[in-house]
């Protein structure tokens, strides 16, 4: 009896397994096989190892000691003999490459280097190669090649923090002038906050009177609420574009109405970014306020009031409470968007609004460095979720609703 | 249903050996790769149907979107492109890194009468393209920007101007209306105190500048009144005025950057003597003006202007008189240098 009774139970949790199954195996093959993925990139140093496998060896020791010198003339040689090799194989262009974003330079010393490198050195191989390039007595140019031989790096994470190991490989911050992620980081954070908190703003009394409203004026607007959200989101930064530019309708009509005497500056900068991102982001504030504000009764309301307690009150006490998981929510959805956007800010921003991800696709798609580009996208998802963990610790997950 | 699997896989089975052999038996056609859209379309009309018609050689299309990791994996194991046409980075790293046959200039005609630069070891140019100042002629009149000294004169010009986002041709732009003369721009800016100059030079602006990210936006913002001058692809002007009837000028005498696009041979290509026969018969002056005169690119070889329709001319990198005040952009530069410039581009950029 028992046993049968158990064999019923799991061959109903089996087929309940066997329905959720496709989507477990999307979300692992699409979603967190990826992020896997680009958690290894970013720690990953790349293919010198393989390319030069007995420079990379004879560096290590190197590496230790202190003060750096130039290498002897074993490591000059393994380098000369392997860097012909990698020519031949035809891997020195990955390798030259992923050594230019040590040192700018580096890929065309590298690859003229192994252009003119001689069957046999004159002299000792270090004269050679410093003959065919000074560069090559330089400590600098040797310690970019040590930071590049180890399988595993830090360099991608330092530099998505704006660090970076130096000649004597002590971390450093880096030269002003080209500090840039941290700035964007901050940026990002700064920009994905001020948008949710105008979402909130503008979501909740929206939300509120759609769910007051009777059910057939309330689909009706709904709908206005809904339409955007069915456009293209290129297509609807394209229009902010048109609308929000000096000559553009908005500054048109602000200045034949006398409100303003010069057109004002809406677009390529900050506060177009906020316009256009708060437009396309609204919806996804207004579905979760509006969903649980439909939950509450209104009898509850009537019944506040009846004992006394003025609307405000009322509201306040019972409604603003009540209809707290759906704000939660909301604010999270718009704020984890907010975080990855780059095509609104790209288009409508100034160079002072570009968010990380404007920066990870550039490393992507241009220069190709995606050890760097995985390493800012590693560091955007420790920061999502801590914000994640700590939202959760204050207002906890009970108190969030979806839908 | 046991036998229709069966036969499923027997049919299969079929198909991959019949085009195994098909694939090892007959010769490949000439496959030419170009860029697609209207560029290919036209060069379709000019140069491959002519040539079809006249040797009789079957010739088979595809087209691709750049990018050098593409050439690579097409020149390594079975070959399946022949003739490529590729941008300037993707002709220095592929020829750097033996992707591209070497070409026999005997078999391709003179050297000599490409514009410099135009004609190497491993690519053939087929046409020019540049960036350069624009403005509109029905605002500015004839008083429009004269150098790249007006376009960072905003006393003389009030407004804003617009650049392509990022340090390529900005750092030279930049240089250019400081004075530096276009010879020693490329030198200037491999040494620090060069980029430093260029950036501070930059920084005069700074609050005036609106940058642009796609190649339609700059005309688009000179359209709007958005801007008053913009760097602009010549190409794009030549197509506004034509279709928008806007009245958009090009100030070529202030200086412009440009790069040439060349047809390359893959390295494993079993068709080498026909693909040069190929680039011999379409490389004509003839053949380059058709092109240039739907798309206002520039023909790489010396006497093609001679044809062009005087509609277009003015428009044209290449025309005499226009190529002098031209400066190639240094590949190799940027290829080095993209990375840390871009850092300190956007860096300078935020602060």
């Amino acid at each position: 009896m028992r046993a049968s009774l158990r064999r019923a139970e799991r061959a109903r949790t089996l087929r309940g397994l066997g329905l959720a199954l496709p989507l477990i195996l999307f979300t692992f093959v699409f979603f967190l096989l990826p992020i896997a993925g680009m958690l290894v990139k970013s720690v990953q140093n790349g293919p010198m190892p393989d390319i030069l496998p007995q420079t990379s060896a004879l560096l290590q020791p190197w590496r230790a000691t202190e003060p750096r010198t130039l290498p002897d003339e074993a490591v000059f040689a393994a380098f000369a003999e392997e860097l012909r090799t990698a020519a031949r194989n035809r891997t020195l262009p990955e390798l030259a490459s992923r050594l230019n974003f040590e040192n700018a330079g580096y890929r065309s010393l590298l690859m003229a280097t192994a252009r003119r490198l001689p069957e046999t050195p004159a002299g000792s191989w270090r004269d050679t190669l410093v003959g065919l390039n000074p560069q090559w007595g330089e400590v600098a140019i040797w310690a970019a090649l040590g930071r590049a031989s180890p399988r595993l790096t830090e360099g991608y994470l330092l530099a998505a923090l704006d660090h970076r190991r130096d000649d004597n490989d002590n971390v450093q911050p880096i030269d002003p002038s080209r500090a840039v992620y941290v700035a964007a980081l901050t940026r990002t954070l700064e920009i994905s906050a001020i948008v949710t908190f105008l979402c909130l703003v503008l979501a909740y009394p929206l939300a509120y009177r759609l769910a007051t409203l009777p059910e057939s004026t309330a689909n009706l607007l709904m709908i206005l609420v809904l339409l955007p959200f069915w456009t293209s989101l290129l297509v609807r930064t394209a229009s902010w574009l048109v609308i929000l530019q000096r000559e553009g309708p908005l500054n048109e009509a602000l200045q034949w109405l006398g409100v303003i005497g010069q057109p004002l500056d809406l677009v390529f900068n900050r506060p177009g970014v906020l316009i256009a991102m708060t437009h396309v982001l609204l919806p996804f504030m207004v579905l979760p306020i509006y969903s649980v504000m439909k939950g509450i009764p209104p009898n509850y309301m009537r019944a506040a009031t009846s004992l006394g307690a003025p609307f405000f009150t009322a509201f306040r006490r019972v409604y603003l409470p009540l209809s707290l998981p759906g704000v939660t929510a909301g604010c999270l959805l718009v704020f984890i968007l907010s975080i990855g956007y780059y095509i609104t800010p790209l288009l409508i921003g100034g160079p002072n609004d570009q968010m990380v991800s404007a920066l990870i696709a550039f490393l992507t798609l241009q220069t190709l460095n995606w050890g760097l580009a995985a390493a800012l996208g590693a560091v955007l998802l420790v920061i999502t979720v801590a914000l994640y963990l700590v939202y959760t610790r204050v207002v906890g997950t009970d108190g969030m609703k979806l839908g | 249903m046991n036998s229709t699997i069966g036969r499923l896989i027997l049919s299969a089975g079929v198909a991959a050996g019949l085009s195994l052999a098909a694939g090892t038996a007959m010769a490949r056609d000439l496959t030419v790769v170009g860029w697609g859209g209207a560029a290919q379309a036209e060069q379709n009309k000019a140069m491959f149907q002519p040539y079809v018609k006249d040797t009789g050689n079957p010739l088979v299309q595809d087209s691709w979107n750049g990018g050098i990791g593409v050439l690579r994996t097409k020149a390594q194991g079975d070959s399946t492109w022949d003739v490529v046409q590729v941008e300037a980075d993707e002709l220095v790293l592929g020829c750097e890194e033996g992707l591209y046959a070497r070409l026999d200039w005997a078999k391709l005609g003179n050297k000599d009468q490409y514009l410099p630069g135009m004609a190497d070891e491993c690519g053939v140019g087929t046409f020019v393209w540049s960036t350069a100042l624009a403005y509109d002629k029905s605002k500015l009149g004839e008083d429009g920007p004269k150098s790249w000294a007006d376009f960072f004169d905003t006393k003389k010009f009030p407004g804003k101007r617009s650049l392509r986002r990022g340090p390529r041709q900005s750092l030279e732009f930049a240089l250019m209306a400081d004075g530096v003369a276009p010879g020693d721009i490329y030198k200037l800016l491999a040494t620090k105190e060069g980029v430093d100059r260029a950036f501070k030079k930059l920084d005069t602006i700074k609050k005036d500048i609106v940058w642009w990210e796609a190649g339609s936006q700059p005309v688009q913002l000179l359209q709007s009144g958005e801007v008053v001058m913009t760097s602009v692809y010549n190409g794009r002007v030549f197509a506004a005025n034509n279709t928008e009837k806007t009245n958009f000028a090009l100030a070529w005498p202030a200086g412009f950057i440009y790069q040439v696009d060349s047809w390359v041979i893959l390295a494993n290509s079993p068709n080498k003597d026909q693909a040069e026969g190929f680039l011999k018969f379409i490389q004509t002056p003839a053949r380059q003006q058709d092109v240039a005169n739907v798309l206002a690119y520039g023909p790489t070889l010396k006497d093609s202007t001679g044809q062009i329709a005087p509609n277009v001319l003015p428009y044209l990198p290449t025309a005499p008189g226009v190529i002098e005040h031209g400066v190639s952009f240094d590949t190799s530069f940027w290829v080095d240098n993209i990375e840390a410039l871009n850092e300190r581009f956007n860096a300078w950029a935020v602060n």
